[in-house]
C-alpha cells in the first residue's frame, strides 16, 4: 500500500507550508488524482485518517478530485476512447495521454491566528 | 504559489500549491538520472510480479555477456538478499535493498544503494524492483527505461488489470516462453491485444531464460536504447530541472 507513503509526503508538504505562514490549523486540502496515477482513493483516505491524527492536518477536510483518462491522436487530433487500442483508428499514430495521470496537491486552506 | 485571504473571514488563507505529491521523490530521481547520464550508465527499472522471472532474466543476460562484465544491479526485496546473491554468482556486481514492509523502491533508496555499489566500467545498471505489479510503477528512480517482465503463466489480461505499470513501460518482456508447450491455452494474440490497449507504443520481446530464446533480442534492444541514452523515450511529466540537491546518505 504505497498510499501511506504518499499521504506521509503530502502531510509533510502541507505542514511545512502551514508552518511557513504561521497557520493555527489546516482547514482543507484539495488533491487531484488521475485514474492512471496508480492511487486508490479509498486507501488514500484511510491512510490520511490514520496518519493525520495529532498533526496540524488532523481536522482538515480532504477533498479529492478524480481525473478521468483522456487519450488523443497526436497526429490528427482524433480522440481515442480509454479501453480501445491506443493507436489512432484513422491514421495509425500512437495515442498521447491528454490527462489522467495527475497526482497533484492543488490547494490548501489555512486558518491563521 | 498564489495566496488569497478570505473575504468574510480574514483568518482564512487559501494557498494555490499545484505541486506534485511525489515532488520529493522526483528531485531525488532527477539527481540519480544526472549521475547515470554523467557516468554513462544505462539504468533499467525492471518491474513485474513476484516470480515473473526478473532475476532469471538478469542471470540469462549475464550469461549472454559471458559473465557479468559491464553489468551492475540493485535488487529490491522485502526480505533477504537472495536475488543479489544469485546475481553475484552470475558475475554481476550487485547490492541488495531490503525494504522491510515497503512494497516498492524509491529514488532515495536507489541513491543510497548506489553509494555501496562499484559501477566503474559498468554500462548497464539493472534495478530489479520489488515484485509487485502496482506500487513500483509510480516511483521514478532516475532510470532511462522501464521494463515489465510478465511470465506467460500470469494470464493474458494482466496488462488490462494493472494498466498503470504497463502504460509506463518502454518494453514488456514475456518470460518463461519455453513453458508455452505446457500451456496450449496461452493466447499470445490476446496478450498482445491487451498490451496495445494500455501501451501507446506496444513493444514486446519473448524470452526464455532457461533456453536463451529471445535473450539476444533483449540485449540488442538494451544496446540500441543505450545508444539514445541522453534522450529517454519515456519522459515523466513531472521531471523538472533543479539545483543540485543533497540526499542524505
Amino acid at each position: 500500500m504505497h498510499e501511506a507513503s504518499l499521504v506521509q509526503a503530502v502531510l509533510t508538504q502541507v505542514a511545512t507550508l502551514a508552518r511557513e505562514r504561521g497557520a493555527a490549523r489546516v482547514v482543507r486540502m484539495r488533491i487531484r488524482i488521475g485514474q492512471l496515477a496508480g492511487v486508490e482513493e479509498e486507501l488514500f483516505r484511510f491512510a490520511f485518517d490514520a496518519l493525520s491524527h495529532s498533526t496540524i492536518c488532523a481536522d482538515a477536510v480532504l477533498e479529492i478530485l478524480p481525473e478521468k483518462v483522456e487519450w488523443t491522436c497526436d497526429a490528427c487530433g482524433n480522440p481515442i476512447a480509454a479501453g480501445d487500442r491506443l493507436q489512432c483508428s484513422v491514421c495509425g499514430w500512437p495515442a498521447r495521454l491528454v490527462r489522467g495521470d495527475s497526482l497533484l496537491l492543488e490547494q490548501v486552506e489555512l486558518e491563521t491566528p | 504559489m498564489c495566496e488569497t485571504r478570505g473575504n468574510t473571514n480574514a483568518n482564512k488563507l487559501m494557498v494555490e500549491v499545484q505541486e506534485q505529491l511525489l515532488s520529493s521523490n522526483d528531485s531525488a530521481a532527477a539527481h540519480n538520472r544526472e549521475h547515470f547520464v554523467r557516468s554513462g550508465l544505462f539504468a533499467v527499472n525492471l518491474m513485474g510480479s513476484p516470480g515473473a522471472g526478473k532475476t532469471a532474466l538478469l542471470e540469462a543476460t549475464a550469461r549472454w555477456f559471458g559473465g557479468g562484465s559491464g553489468l551492475a544491479a540493485i535488487t529490491g526485496d522485502l526480505e533477504t538478499d537472495r536475488d543479489a546473491r544469485r546475481l553475484r554468482d552470475a558475475g554481476v556486481r550487485c547490492t541488495a535493498i531490503t525494504t522491510g514492509s515497503t512494497c516498492h523502491l524509491d529514488a532515495r533508496m536507489v541513491h543510497r544503494a548506489l553509494h555501496e555499489l562499484n559501477t566503474d566500467d559498468a554500462h548497464f545498471l539493472f534495478i530489479e524492483n520489488v515484485g509487485n505489479l502496482v506500487c513500483p510503477a509510480i516511483y521514478d528512480l532516475g532510470q532511462a527505461v522501464n521494463v515489465v517482465a510478465l511470465s506467460i503463466t500470469e494470464g493474458e489480461d494482466k496488462p488490462l488489470k494493472y494498466p498503470v505499470m504497463f502504460h509506463r513501460a518502454d518494453l514488456v518482456v514475456i518470460t518463461k516462453f519455453d513453458l508455452q508447450i505446457a500451456l496450449p491455452e496461452f493466447d499470445l494474440a490476446a496478450l498482445e491485444d491487451a498490451i496495445s490497449r494500455v501501451m501507446p507504443r506496444p513493444n514486446i520481446i519473448r524470452v526464455s531464460a532457461r533456453t536463451g530464446e529471445g535473450i539476444g533480442q533483449w540485449v540488442e534492444w538494451l544496446e540500441r536504447r543505450r545508444g539514445t541514452m541522453d534522450r529517454p523515450a519515456h519522459s515523466y511529466a513531472h521531471v523538472h530541472t533543479h539545483e543540485p540537491i543533497s540526499v542524505p546518505a
